[in-house]
């Protein structure tokens, strides 16, 4: 135990030596939540539109206007004819252009009805489908009023929303535990399959291995280290969005951090079996890196979510562990449930974590031989 | 000129020779995009939906049927009990509630106006908006065909209602391959290009071959070039093999100009192999640079607007990338395969990535030194 000690000690001192990677283990998770705490958002914001009004009357100006003042939009634009629509989307400055029919207030004040047509850009489909139907709910809302102050328009229906969890719409709830998902998984399967492989290449593994020291000692050493640190990045990250995003933590504390130390030990397993597949450092980097990321970042249903995904996908991301532990950390952290509701995803991970340990031990043996 | 060359040999040998690299290189990116491209939709059907029914009129049970018929919903469940609509919500069960109090259909027809209640599940904000502006369009519609039912017993005016139409131009049915293949394939370069040429130039210094390269005559441009060009080649064959898989795998459009994209794509690369090469000069090994790399290509990727629309962004993020080379080469790649933008169009970008070009090569020259 005492050798075992010492052990644990040498390599906090390597990792303690290297500076610039300690500040970059904790600069990622603190960068991370601060670029989309402030920067990145999923709804949109200030959109840059164009209209094309064949009326120009009193009504499709107090309906521009409209838009304009909302928050979603910016008119870039006021078109004369539908042959300048293509050239400035091609330009990239607009997301969406709206036409307005010939004698649209008289038609809509004789007739009863006038027509507006909303061009999207779909080549961020996403972007096209918040435009139309952000213009949509204005549009209605404006055709409201304006029945309202002609008096007619008898009977209303009037809903109001509650938006449960998340009141302000704070596009971070989402974000802070995708972050922690992301970043922890990625951060541990690196360093450790980085920190082994690196004592394969340099041949310094056989030198610890004829040691007095046990494999499993030495795996163990390795990789304590990583789990502290990897601990205190989650204490970092709650941290900082509740001292700058003000994001609770509703459920209990002790719980989301036991379920964290869990996740890292299948961070960590996931690693050491990199690590025995891999013969150098590139690659379990590449693995590392270049295998995990994007999978892990476009199945977790960190931004785009699990539910909407076509079949197969549903099924392939029932094997990615981030899915489980977002789905846990949202429950923990913003709904405030307790372990009753996450104990299906707590055995689902720690299943993983032993299938990733049981193939290293089988691997790592046979390497021995 | 020569010593050129014979360097470049040399760096495609040594990455030939290594077995796992060269699968690497080409085959996670081909795996990658032909399996994540298709992944990801965020068109949001079925909705999952609750209601709490405390009136039981033929209104509300039109509204129900109503909201049935539409592609958004899923209605599944109907309860008299606000616990357990509320428990659906909280074990994710369900979206959506919706509550119709009691009186409803009453209350609407006698007095004009009924309040009705919806509880969203909010955390993902976006997913909440979108939902909720699909409710109230249900809502709205129902409510004015309700209207136009009393119309001939109450009021004789009729209600002006304006119509919208829309459509979708370069992606008339909101394919999300469209979208996904270009961002997912300038990640995989832009990934492929920064690790190969970091790591190459680090791990000499680690083994010590770089100090062999500094005795000989070779001089700064050189060696640069050389370390340069191959991974240069190597990208834009990844970039080749990506847009012949979006083509042949998902049949997705290509626009615009080939070689205007390839021409951009040249000058990306060696933006970013500059930015690799830069950075390799500052690290002493590595795991040094692998987790500097990682860093910055997350923030690189994630503000660029590959996944999230890059203009709902403040202001100062939107000055970022104005020196984040993935932004740019993220907005280009899509104007020309999607919308056919031409060149032009792409001006203003062509000339911000030259800008960048400059500025990390001319730091990669200036901080490489030849002695030790």
């Amino acid at each position: 135990m005492k050798r075992f000690i010492g052990f644990v000690k040498k390599e906090f001192m390597h990792i303690f030596r290297d500076f610039r990677t300690l500040i970059i283990l904790f600069g990622i998770p603190a960068a991370q939540i601060l670029i989309f705490g402030f920067a990145v958002r999923t709804d949109i914001k200030n959109a840059g539109i164009a209209v094309l009004d064949r009326s120009k009357d009193e009504i499709s100006s107090g309906l521009i206007s409209r838009l304009e003042s909302s928050d979603f939009f910016i008119l870039k634009q006021n078109l004369h004819s539908g042959n300048q629509i293509d050239s400035s989307f091609k330009a990239g400055d607009i997301k969406a252009v709206l036409i307005f029919e010939d004698d649209f207030g008289k038609r809509l004040l004789n007739e009863g009805s006038a027509h507006i047509e909303i061009l999207a850009d779909g080549s961020e489909p996403n972007v096209a489908n918040l435009v139309t139907s952000y213009t949509r709910a204005i549009i209605n809302d404006y055709m409201i009023e304006f029945n309202k102050a002609r008096g007619s328009g008898a009977m209303v229906i009037e809903p109001e929303v509650k938006m449960y969890y998340n009141p302000n719409l704070q596009s971070q709830y989402m974000f802070v535990p995708g972050v922690i998902t992301i970043i922890l998984v990625l951060i541990c399967a690196l360093m450790t399959s980085v920190a082994i492989t690196r004592e394969k290449e340099f041949g310094t593994m056989e030198v610890l291995l004829v040691s007095p020291l046990k494999p499993i000692q030495i795996i163990l050493g390795k990789v304590t280290p990583y789990f502290i640190l990897s601990l205190i990045d989650v204490i970092v990250i709650l941290f900082l969005s509740w001292l700058v995003f003000n994001i609770p933590i509703k459920g209990s504390l002790v719980l989301l951090m036991l379920e964290s130390m869990l996740y890292i030990l299948l961070g960590l397993s996931l690693g050491i079996m990199i690590s025995t597949m891999s013969k150098t450092m590139q690659q379990a980097m590449f693995i590392s890196l270049l295998g995990l990321m994007l999978p892990t970042i476009i199945l977790s249903g960190f931004i785009f979510p699990v539910e909407y995904m076509p079949g197969i996908y549903k099924w392939l991301s029932l094997v990615i562990p981030p899915r489980w532990f977002i789905t846990i950390v949202k429950d923990i952290m913003i709904k405030g449930t307790g372990f009753t509701f996450v104990w299906k995803e707590t055995l689902i991970l720690v299943f993983m974590t032993l299938v990733f340990i049981t193939i290293s031990t089988l691997k790592f043996k046979k390497r021995l031989e | 000129m020569r010593t050129i060359l014979y360097l470049i040999r040399k760096e495609f040998i040594q990455i030939f020779r290594n077995k796992f690299l060269s699968r690497a290189i080409f085959g996670i990116p081909i795996v990658q995009m032909v399996i994540l491209v298709p992944a990801v939709t965020f068109e949001i059907k079925n909705i999952e939906l609750c209601v709490v029914d405390k009136d039981m009129s033929t209104e509300s049970r039109q509204l129900i049927s109503r909201l049935q018929g539409s592609e958004f919903f899923l209605l599944k469940h109907t309860t008299f009990s606000d616990k357990e609509a509320d428990d659906m919500l909280h074990s994710d069960k369900c979206d959506l509630v919706l509550h119709i109090p009691q009186d409803f259909g009453r209350n609407l027809i006698r007095e004009g106006n009924q309040k009705i209640m919806v509880l969203v599940n909010a955390i993902n904000a976006t997913s909440a908006q979108l939902a909720w502006a699909y409710m109230r369009g249900v809502l709205q519609d129902y409510n004015s065909e309700l209207v136009v039912q009393n119309l001939h017993s109450t009021a004789p005016s009729r209600i002006p209602v304006i119509e919208t139409t829309n459509r979708f131009w370069y992606n008339p049915s909101l394919n999300y391959k469209y979208y996904m293949l270009p961002g997912i394939l300038v990640i995989l370069v832009t990934a492929i290009g920064l690790l190969l040429a970091g790591l190459n130039v680090v791990r000499e210094k680690e083994i010590g071959t770089i100090e062999q390269l500094n005795v000989t005559p070779i001089r700064k441009y050189q060696f640069i070039t050389a370390k340069l060009i191959p991974f240069l080649i190597i990208g834009l064959i990844d970039l080749a093999f990506g847009l012949l898989i979006g083509k042949i795998l998902f049949n997705i459009p290509f626009n615009g100009s080939i070689a205007i994209l390839f021409l951009f794509a040249s000058l990306y690369l060696i933006a970013a192999l500059g930015l690799a090469l830069f950075l390799s000069t500052l690290a002493s090994t590595q795991q040094q640079y692998l987790f500097v790399v990682f860093f910055i290509l997350m923030i690189f990727i994630l503000m660029s607007g590959i996944f999230t629309p890059a203009e709902s962004m403040p202001l100062w993020a939107q000055k970022f990338n104005l020196i984040n080379p993935a932004a740019y080469f993220m907005r280009v790649i899509r104007m020309i395969m999607l919308k056919g933008s031409g060149f032009n169009d792409v001006l203003p970008d062509i000339r911000g990535i030259i800008l960048i070009g400059i500025g990390t090569i001319s730091l990669a020259i200036w901080r490489y030194r030849k002695t030790v």
